[in-house]
């Protein structure tokens, strides 16, 4: 059982030192060094050749797509570009790799010395880029026998090389400090943005939950006052937003412990465990690490021309962080509240409804409110529920025209989550509209005061306050489709006040 | 003195999942000494205006485009594999470490 100590407690003895290693598989047509198609889930053994099943003769030729877009990944992050670099052989004896080594880059990375501004909580964070640089990925091992289908106890694995090949983008950062009690956020935050950038630079689908985007979480531990570093432990395969949050949070309470108690952190590589959010230990790194680079003989040096670096750079797309820029000063909102739809993930849904006609704070309110109380409860993202933007923008369309009040729009909501329909649709099934027939409303009033006399008494004395129990029973009688503020001026226009 | 110590072969041995006897251990540091005594000959004749390279060609930037080009169907491809499961490599038990 591992001991841990209270977050807040390690925080007021230790700073943690972190260090992100983000693998991205590129959204290229063919894998990094061939031809093969780079397909998520073909069948097993489907998209392998001769060079990436390493037989003998094959020879790889570099993807000029791969570089392309490794390139454009570093001048994202502010890198400086190699004019010259080689890959190298990355050598090791596991089945993942048929070729006994891995094609990657080990001294001289494509792109290398960049960083990456963050906004956590108010603050900013320049997260320091060490390199980007340029490999394969390897193929996919399943462990069968053994209790828990892991690799120890296993009695033999099987290999899938459809994977083994595709370009896979190494982002190394440098040792990050001063994130304080921050670090878990600073990481996720910076995940995040990474995700976003290769989003919009449209270079790879970065699903994290099938591993196109995949972290490793190195973390340290040094005491309040000192500015020596501890020993860090590599947390591998951390595979949501959530779990990198966890995963740091998890390991400087469970590093805070073994130090508080005088003990060593080992310098290891760690599992994250998704259900337990907890990290075992794997592998020691001593006996591992030991690679032997060497430059690979079968591919020539990448040189790229500093003019195709000018015009990549040149033509790069507008960044997510330039864009939440401009839009917050389009949409005239705080830093929280941008910040706040950016944690959501509602931006772009935001964008799109106020393209659809809908007015910058409608659009919020609804996406920040009612519809992420209903994300939250089911446990879906913003995104991922069963409305549009077009949905959203139509409501905020009736609610303005009086058609519908907040009330009732919550109902249509709940009507197209629940596949009811459009907007439209939901409101002419579930009748829905505003009660705008003055003398159907008239009625109603005439019931409810004849219901509430006491209230009404009140009303006529000079109360005024006392018409919200009465505006309240119209409300109900209709079952919310009155106008609320019409029907209270009716009733006082009745019971003879001014309001 | 020996370039390549016997230890060191033991080292290599290992990171190559290979077995090796105490004798073979002798046999192959002697022999591995001998091969890099003959290429550190290089070294001797390279003066400091010479940089070290990695290839024969003065080539630079060879690539292709990004074109899907025919697989082997996977018959043909798990054909040499001395045994398959499930269309897939069967490979024997992995020990020691996780990955």
């Amino acid at each position: 059982m591992t001991t841990i100590m209270a977050y807040d407690e390690a925080l007021d003895r230790f700073e943690p030192v972190l260090g992100l290693e983000t693998h991205v598989e590129l959204g290229t047509a063919s894998k990094m060094f061939c031809g093969c198609k780079t397909t998520f889930g073909a069948p097993p053994n489907t998209q392998v050749c001769p060079t990436c099943l390493a037989l003998p003769g094959a020879l790889p030729v570099a993807n000029e797509k791969a570089i392309e877009s490794t390139i454009r990944i570093g001048l994202a992050l502010n890198c400086s570009i190699a004019e010259w670099c080689r890959f190298a052989r990355k050598n090791y004896f596991y089945p993942d790799m048929p070729k006994n080594y891995q094609i990657s880059q080990y001294d001289e990375p494509l792109c290398y010395d960049g960083y990456l501004d963050l906004e956590v909580e108010g603050q900013t964070f320049r997260i320091g880029i060490e390199r980007v640089h340029l490999e394969e990925d390897t193929g996919k091992s399943t462990h069968v026998g053994g209790a828990t289908g892991r690799i120890h106890g296993a009695d033999y694995s099987i290999v899938d090389y459809n994977r083994a090949g595709i370009p896979l983008v190494e982002i190394v950062t440098k040792p990050i400090t001063g994130t304080d009690r921050l670090a878990p956020q600073v990481a996720r935050a910076y995940v995040t943005e990474l995700r976003e950038i290769m989003r919009s630079l449209g270079v790879s689908d970065v699903r994290m939950e099938e591993g196109s985007l995949r972290c490793d979480v190195n973390v340290s531990l040094m005491p309040r006052g000192s500015s020596e570093w501890g020993t860090r432990t590599e947390t591998k395969n951390v595979n949501s937003l959530r779990s990198v949050e966890r995963a740091v949070r998890g390991e400087i309470e469970r590093q805070a412990a073994i130090l508080a108690d005088g003990g060593k952190v080992v310098q290891e590589t760690r599992h994250f465990h998704e259900d337990t959010g907890t990290t075992t230990s794997g592998r020691s790194k001593e006996e591992a690490q030991d690679y032997r680079y060497f430059p690979d003989p079968d591919l020539v040096p990448i040189a790229p021309d500093p003019a195709w670096v000018a015009k990549l750079k040149a033509e790069l797309p507008e960044l997510p962080s330039v864009r939440r820029k401009r839009l917050q000063a389009e949409w005239g909102v705080s830093d929280h509240d941008m910040e706040s739809m950016h944690n959501a993930g509602a931006i772009e849904l935001v964008e799109a409804t106020i393209a659809a006609g809908a007015p910058a704070a409608d659009a919020r309110k609804w996406w920040m409110g009612e519809l992420a109380r209903r994300a939250n409860e089911s446990g879906v993202a913003l995104a991922n529920l069963p409305v549009t933007p077009a949905d959203v923008a139509r409501v905020t369309e009736l609610v303005a025209s009086g058609a519908l009040n907040d009330k009732l729009a919550r109902q249509v909501f709940e009507g197209v989550l629940a596949g009811e329909g459009t907007p439209d649709e939901v409101v002419a099934a579930r009748g829905l509209e505003i009660v705008s027939d003055e003398g159907e409303l008239l009625a109603i009033i005439d019931q409810v005061i004849a219901d509430n006399a006491d209230a009404a008494e009140k009303v006529r004395g000079g109360k005024v306050a006392a018409v919200g129990a009465l505006v309240g029973g119209v409300m109900k009688a209709s079952r919310g489709k009155a106008d609320a503020a019409r029907a209270r001026e009716l009733i006082l226009e009745k019971l003879g006040v001014s309001g | 003195m020996s370039a390549i110590t016997r230890d060191e072969v033991a080292h290599l041995a290992r990171l190559s999942r290979m077995a090796l006897t105490d004798e073979e251990l002798d046999h192959f540091a002697t022999q591995l000494d001998v091969i890099i005594g003959a290429v550190a000959k290089v070294s001797e004749v390279a003066a400091q205006d010479v940089p070290p390279s990695s290839h024969a060609l003065p080539l630079t930037n060879v690539f292709r485009p990004d074109e899907v080009r025919q697989s082997l169907p996977p018959q043909q491809a798990l054909s040499g594999a001395p045994a398959v499961e499930d269309d897939r490599f069967r490979v024997p038990r992995i020990l020691g470490e996780e990955m």
